[in-house]
């Protein structure tokens, strides 16, 4: 089997950091912040965190924020509840929780509520599971889960559960494995996970793993690196693993390595990107490749890093 | 980001790369200026326009919109052909970065937040969406937003069934008509529409719908997985009451049990009551299960629900009979009768209720004073090697409490029900066989077994009892073993599977059973009951049947690949367990003890835990991380530094009052941790080999 080329992986994230002007990366510029915590946080399960200037990254991020407490992908952009939730996990990589006005941020989340216990993404009032999830993971980081009705959210997390035991972006909406990772990870920190018939999910899930080893999305779709991510770490949170074969995975997540330039990309053989670079090492972290940090599959940041927040020193 | 090749880019593909980047960035920059003056002008929005055709996933480009036609439409007051005008170019630009990506989430929110206005066509919507669907059947936006534009027009659900019988007819393989067809369907089931009742007819027509795709293109998932769907609502009918301790008809010594109770005062006149049922239900309490004893019995019973998680559910409901301490007649037996009849209060989680009334009845034999019940002083280490154990010699008071096998009265209508889904299942095993006779499909064989099991309990339940048909068992078991070699990558799931139908088979009947019953030797450490299910080295993986099992005390799980021991919290009378062994990957997978109030003897050794770095229950036990407002947090900070490491071995071992523990084995018993177990289990007689104290 491969091995990961952990020196180039690093390489590859730094350098991305300075080339910003080609147009891939431009039109990246928006969601600049995300892109910011995938790539800190596979420094991070690399054990290569400290080759960043934590200052630099800490001080463009605080730019990023608005005056109603969100955080916009870039500066100048709008807030989103999608930022608010990369700028408290990347302050949290660097123990940094307290830059923030932990109640002004906490307040612009909570006020995105709805009354049916949904989340908006922003003002605007796009409803989706991802934002119930980015609500309820930053506001657990926070410790300000009692600004919500977590009943409420959990209830429309729950009505968004399909007859197949998977999850879609609202009531109705087909199964798909980013939306069930969001309402597995958002169910688990509630401690809600009851409400999920492990066994049903966990044969859909675990029907994700293709002949080439990959995992798809959804039924009779191409595998895909990201998957790694929200397939795995949702059977993972609710004790389901081992229906998969671990080592197959392994081999496709090598497999789509660009060992010469380094990162990873969605399938062996296509361009890579920090986003495919984030999820192949997670994965590999939660399928317990030798010599990685160990990554928690709810707030997908290592697990020193939520044993601190959650267990104190 | 997705499905690009993987070349070097040439230095001239650098350049235009550059060129094409400060283009995008030159207009970004002009988008902004305008965004921060809040400037809404034709150029302004012209400029907008060009930014999301490039790129339509800049969200803060379709803000800006909605603040512009906001601007707008103030301006235009009520003026219908400007506002017309005004949104018609917002459904405009939306196609334009539609046709640039059509998966935007930013595109499709920007057009249903125009739609809600109500000013635009929702037949255009319909067209549009057909376009759509054409182009890719599977893209969820489109289906998202279908419903959407349905609901507005209130399209009603049978016309948008029909609209997925069309697309499914175009190609079999779409999953997403499929789950919309599931998702309508349910709809008119529940609501019971006109030509949607009885659900039986429904059903037998969807399966003859499914069975075109399953035999045009067998190795397709989506039909199957429909077909699992129809399989689970044929079968999932009410819950019932399955099994109980005491068992239905049996005769139970009081003080044999005594110890069993959480009384520290030991009474020896309180019994445990365990109720157990098909699937979890909440609801019991004394109002809707009524106790009654011919002797003095406080009849305002607790019932607690035993369960992990704090749902107030559970498959099993535990309480304790207390008799009366008058001196009684101690030749005599008691009747007790439970009666479940006023079920409307029990529920499921589904939110059904039972309409099932449900009675059993046993005897108590009582003591004729009220003797307290002594450990006694020199309570002997449980050794579980095999020598210790032998097979011939079991009282016949012992076999009684075995057979806890009930008869399930169910009454004629409901009766009927079963014996038609059934039928309904009989039928379709027989389309599954002649499918497989032609070809060797994974995900058929997979059906054919579940409906072989589902077939099995549809049709017990029906005939009112326990006669379990052991060549059907043989046959799955045997399907599982063929999947196991057909389809590699998921030979987990099929051993699971397999060691549940295992157990199914074993536990089927008390002559299967008596063959893993043994006595432990003679020993002052047990009560009368020393009698063991020894179910060592049979590859189990999972375990299941816990309804059979509510009688056992004594339980050898060693040598098995056991890595859940989910369920095992129901087997409430549980003192000795050993679990040596196994494949237990951390102490949070041993949640369910924490519910084992009796436990006294617990055999861990020989895991594999503290060798995972990846914790998968750690979301499913109680913990700060689940934000679960039991965590007893105050003694947790208070206990010290090695609580961090700890703290799933905290939460598991501080509610329990182990005798014995056998930790070694594991990665993380090390002397650290072992003086760490010394100071949170003070009670504790032995340790791994080693007498404490």
């Amino acid at each position: 089997m491969g091995e990961l080329a952990v020196e180039k992986h690093v390489k590859f994230i730094l350098t991305i950091e300075k080339e910003k002007d080609s147009f891939e990366s431009v039109v990246m510029e928006h969601i600049r912040l995300n892109g910011a915590y995938w790539a800190l946080t596979t420094l991070d399960i690399l054990g290569k965190l400290n080759t960043v200037d934590q200052d630099e990254v800490i001080s463009w991020m605080m730019q990023c924020q608005h005056e109603s407490g969100g955080f916009g992908g870039n500066i100048g952009h709008d807030p989103h509840l999608l930022y608010t939730l990369s700028a408290i996990q990347v302050l949290a990589l660097f123990d940094k929780i307290d830059a923030l006005d932990i109640d002004k941020v906490s307040n612009y989340i909570a006020g995105l509520q709805n009354n049916d216990g949904s989340f908006s993404g922003d003002m605007w009032g796009e409803i989706d599971t991802r934002f119930s999830c980015v609500a309820i993971l930053s506001l657990a980081l926070l410790k300000r889960l009692d600004k919500i009705n977590v009943e409420k959210a959990v209830n429309y997390i729950v009505s968004c559960k399909n007859l197949d035991g998977g999850f879609g972006c609202t009531p109705g909406a087909e199964s798909h494995a980013g939306q069930i990772f969001c309402c597995v990870a958002a169910l688990a920190v509630t401690g809600s996970l009851h409400h999920v018939d492990k066994d049903l999910l966990g044969w859909w899930l675990c029907e994700r793993q293709v002949k080439s080893g990959g995992l798809n999305g959804r039924p009779e779709k191409l595998p895909d690196v990201c998957y790694s991510w929200w397939v795995l770490s949702s059977l993972i949170m609710i004790d389901r693993v081992h229906w998969i074969d671990k080592e197959k995975l392994i081999k496709f997540i090598l497999d789509c390595q660009d060992k010469e330039n380094g990162g990873i990309s969605d399938r062996p053989e296509d361009a890579v990107d920090v986003f495919h670079t984030y999820f192949g090492v997670a994965g590999l972290s939660l399928l317990e490749y030798p010599g990685l940090k160990a990554i928690d599959p709810a707030y997908a940041l290592p697990v020193d890093v939520v044993n601190r927040i959650f267990f104190g020193r | 980001m997705h499905g690009r090749p993987r070349k070097a880019p040439t230095e001239e593909e650098q350049e235009a790369s550059v060129v094409k980047g400060a283009k995008l960035r030159s207009i970004q920059a002009k988008f902004f200026q305008f965004h921060h003056t809040n400037t809404y002008t034709k150029e302004a929005l012209e400029v907008n326009a060009k930014l999301l055709e490039m790129n339509p996933e800049f969200i803060t480009g379709w803000n800006y919109r909605k603040l512009a036609v906001q601007y707008h439409l103030e301006a235009a007051q009520s003026d219908e052909d400007s506002i017309k005008s005004i949104l018609d170019e917002e459904l405009k630009v939306v196609e334009s970065a539609l046709m640039t990506n059509f998966k935007s989430y930013g595109a499709w929110h920007h057009r249903k937040w125009v739609l809600n206005m109500g000013h635009s066509s929702t037949d255009r919507e319909l067209f549009l969406l057909k376009k759509f669907q054409k182009l890719d059947a599977r893209n969820f936006h489109a289906w998202n937003y279908r419903r959407f534009v349905t609901a507005l027009k209130n399209i009603p659900d049978e016309e948008e069934l029909q609209y997925t019988t069309d697309m499914i007819y175009e190609n079999f393989s779409n999953y997403s008509a499929w789950h919309n067809r599931s998702v309508l369907l349910s709809r008119l089931l529940k609501e019971e529409v006109e030509g949607y009742y009885p659900k039986e007819k429904v059903l037998t027509e969807e399966f003859e719908f499914v069975r075109n795709a399953l035999f045009t293109d067998p190795d397709d998932q989506s039909g199957w997985f429909y077909h699992l769907w129809l399989l689970d609502q044929t079968v999932k009918l009410e819950h019932l009451l399955v099994s109980s301790w005491p068992p239905n008809g049996s005769n139970v010594n009081v003080s044999d049990y005594c110890a069993l109770s959480p009384s520290l005062s030991s009474i020896s006149r309180t019994l445990p009551l365990i109720l157990c049922f098909s699937e979890a239900v909440g609801g019991i309490n004394s109002s809707t299960v009524s106790v009654v004893c011919e002797s003095n019995m406080d009849s305002n019973l607790t019932w607690t629900p035993i369960s992990v998680d704090k749902s107030g559910f559970a498959r099993t409901w535990l309480t304790y009979l207390t008799f009366s301490s008058e001196p009684m007649h101690p030749s005599r037996n008691y009747l007790v009768k439970v009666s479940i009849a006023n079920s409307e209060g029990i529920i499921s989680s589904a939110g059904f209720c039972c309409s099932n009334p449900s009675h059993m009845a046993f005897t108590v034999c009582l003591p004729s004073s009220n003797t307290e019940f002594d450990e006694g002083p020199d309570i002997e280490r449980i050794d579980w090697s095999e020598e210790n154990f032998s097979s011939n010699q079991l009282h016949s008071e012992n076999l009684g409490l075995i057979n806890s096998f009930n008869e399930l009265t169910i009454s004629g209508g409901n009766k009927k029900t079963y014996e038609t889904n059934a039928k309904i299942i009989a039928d379709e095993i027989a389309y599954c066989r002649e499918l497989l006779s032609e070809m060797d499909c994974k995900i058929g064989k997979l059906t054919l077994a579940r409906l072989l099991l589902a077939y099995d309990a549809l049709s017990s339940a029906s005939r009112g009892v326990q006669d379990q048909n052991m060549f059907q068992y043989k046959e799955i078991l045997e399907l599982y073993h063929d999947l196991m070699k057909l389809d590699p990558p998921h030979f987990q799931y099929y051993k699971d599977q397999y060691s549940l139908v295992f157990l199914k088979q074993e536990l089927a009947n008390e002559e299967s059973l008596l063959k893993y019953c043994y006595q432990y030797r003679d020993s002052t450490s047990l009560s009368n009951n020393s009698l063991c299910l020894c179910l060592r080295g049979l590859s189990l993986s999972q375990i299941g049947c816990i309804e059979q099992l509510l009688w056992v005390q004594m339980l050898d799980l060693s040598n098995n690949g056991i890595r859940s021991i989910e369920g095992l919290e129901s087997l409430q009378l549980l003192c000795c367990l050993n679990l040596s062994n196994n494949k237990i990957c951390s102490f949070s997978a041993l949640e369910p003890l924490r519910l084992l109030k009796s436990l006294k003897v617990l055999d861990i050794s020989h895991n594999e835990i503290g060798a995972h770095p990846i914790d998968t229950r750690r979301y499913l036990c109680a913990s700060p991380l689940s934000h679960a407002s039991d965590w007893k947090r105050e003694e947790f900070v208070v206990s010290g530094p090695e609580m961090t490491i700890y703290w799933d071995a905290f939460s598991i071992f501080s509610g329990l009052n182990l005798r014995q523990l056998s930790v070694t084995g594991n990665p993380i018993a090390d002397k650290k941790f072992k003086l760490f177990l010394c100071k949170l289990l003070p009670a504790m007689k032995w340790l791994d080999d080693e007498k404490l104290r």
